[in-house]
């Protein structure tokens, strides 16, 4: 169970997260919504200790995540970059199998590619994109070829920044239902942003909504339809009109 | 006119060299525990032949060119001098000192920086503003081992190799100006070459390389990994570190010329 208290950023005058509090219960996939530019992918990288929040608190299983040791926290989470983040500078293929060729999950090199293919084809990859370079790859496949990386070493908690933008639909049903697969079958902990509704209902057991710096509304998917937050309503039925304002 | 306007442009030096100083100690602090964990596993060893590679071998057309043209051009410069009151016999001996000890490393590390220094810092830089560096982290990869210590480590090992090289080509380019121009005789070229230079002169050469190495590897990586935002912000990144790394290598070779001289 992730729990975030109070957690508070800015980047210079700009407050981007004012007091974020929410709770992230294992086993189950917690989709985050929220218009663009809100800082949903900031409060992710807090997560991860790849932004230092200003203030608040987040543990992990009753742990300040900031304590203790680094390496073996890391190694417990994967995460799929919202611009893929794939490593120019090696082929597809290890970037995907990047995590178990060194380190603490190291294995023979054969072994890792034959799990990093395993794991393109799980995203709809082709075994001959193995040996290419990320550059050779088109925006959606990158996307897909870091997806497979998050997920390459079975990690307990994963994160997932915009799985789906950029694909086709039926690529985004796949990545759909890989999602729900991990959290369903491998009882692995997912935290998705998104921005497509479909993808919310496809991937959520509960959502959490994200204004101004805090968490507007939060609750299992079930009741997003019945809400009568007014903010809910208009960001799934992608309105104009209403409390959130479209100039930000 | 009051004060203020008076202590203004004051103030202004002041913010300037307090920021200065301030981006030193950072620099400083980079460096320090680059190195420290340069003895703390895990190592990275495909990386740091890689770095070796990149900056010892690809960098051999570049300073040896350098060297072969200096040292001809310095063996002339030599002659028109010591033509002056005939003692042109000094031109093999004095163009190996000053290429072995001054610009051998120097322009060798001049060459490197402008070489290295640049394709580290806008690698980096790049890296860095793709979120590869954090997706290195969440994938329990230190960036400063990874990314840090191999180059550190190769351009530290390997400039000096270069520079060893320069010096024997620069040396080769004076005596091919010595031999076909200034009608000195080849054997007896190479031979006061030889017998003049102590070994504390090409010693002191290859310590001045290492150092460089050090530097460019230094201010590639730390400029890249402080890379602001977008393709302009690498692009600073590589220039402040290429502009850095070149200053860096004046002043210490500088401070360690005199070291050498009180020595
Ligand atoms: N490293 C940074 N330096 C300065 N500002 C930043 C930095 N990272 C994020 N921001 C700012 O924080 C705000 C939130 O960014 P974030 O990337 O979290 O948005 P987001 O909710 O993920 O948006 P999107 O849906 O468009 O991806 C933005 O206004 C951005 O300008
Ligand atoms: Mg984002």
């Amino acid at each position: 169970m992730i729990e975030i208290c109070a957690l508070t950023k800015s980047f210079g005058p700009k407050q981007v997260l004012r007091g974020v509090d929410l709770v992230v219960p294992s086993g189950k996939s917690t989709v985050i919504i929220g218009g663009s530019g809100t800082g949903k992918s900031v409060l992710l990288k807090c997560i991860l200790g790849l932004v230092h929040p200003d203030g608040g608190k987040i543990t992990l299983d009753g742990q300040d995540v900031t304590k203790g040791e680094r390496e073996a926290f890391l190694t417990r989470f994967g995460m799929l970059f919202q611009g893929g983040a794939l490593f120019d500078s090696l082929p597809v293929w290890q970037n995907v199998a990047f995590r178990l060729l060194r380190g603490s999950l190291a294995r023979p090199k054969d072994e890792a590619r034959e799990i990093a293919i395993e794991k393109l084809r799980r995203v709809g990859l082709g075994a001959d994109v193995a040996d290419l370079f990320p550059a050779e790859l088109s925006g959606g496949m990158q996307k897909r070829v870091g997806l497979a990386r998050a997920i390459a070493a079975d990690p307990e908690i994963i994160f997932f920044d915009e799985p789906t933008t950029g694909l086709d639909p039926i690529m985004a049903g796949v990545i759909n239902e890989l999602i729900r697969e991990i959290v369903t079958e491998m009882g692995a902990t997912a935290i998705t942003i998104t921005h497509d509704m479909t993808s919310v209902r496809a991937i959520a057991d509960r959502v959490a909504m994200i204004h101004a710096g805090k968490i507007r509304w939060e609750g299992p998917i079930a009741e997003l339809d019945t809400t009568p937050d007014p903010y809910i309503q208009q960001f799934i039925h992608g309105r104009a009109e209403g409390p959130i304002e479209t100039l930000r | 006119m009051n004060s203020a306007s008076l202590t203004a442009p004051l103030a202004s030096l002041g913010r300037a060299t307090l920021g200065l100083m301030a981006a030193a100690g950072r620099l400083a602090m980079f460096a320090g525990s680059a190195i420290s964990h340069l003895f703390r596993p895990p190592f990275y060893i495909a990386e740091f032949w890689r770095a070796c590679l990149n900056i010892g071998w690809l960098s051999l057309p570049v300073v040896g060119l350098t060297a072969l043209f200096t040292g001809a051009a310095l063996a002339l410069q030599i002659y028109a001098g010591s033509a002056r009151f005939s003692a042109e016999q000094v031109v093999p001996s004095i163009t190996a000192i000053g290429m072995v000890r001054e610009l051998g490393p120097v322009l060798g590390g001049l060459m490197v920086a402008a070489r290295v220094t640049s394709s580290i810092a806008a690698e980096i830089g790049t890296m860095k503003v793709t979120e590869q560096i954090d997706a290195l982290t969440t994938l329990s990869t230190d960036p400063m081992k990874y990314l840090t210590v191999p180059r550190m480590l190769a351009a530290t090992l390997c400039v000096p190799v270069l520079v060893g090289i320069g010096d024997i080509i620069g040396i080769m380019g004076g005596w091919m100006l010595g031999t076909s121009r200034l009608g000195f005789n080849s054997t007896t070229y190479l031979k006061v070459t030889w017998d003049f230079l102590q070994f504390w002169d090409v010693g002191s050469g290859l310590v001045k390389g290492a150092a460089f190495g050090f530097i460019v590897a230094i201010m590639g990586c730390y400029y890249g990994m402080n890379s602001q935002r977008g393709a302009q912000g690498v692009g600073r990144a590589t220039k402040s570190a290429v502009v850095a790394a070149s200053v860096a290598i004046l002043t210490v070779n500088y401070l360690l010329t005199e070291a050498f001289f009180s020595a």
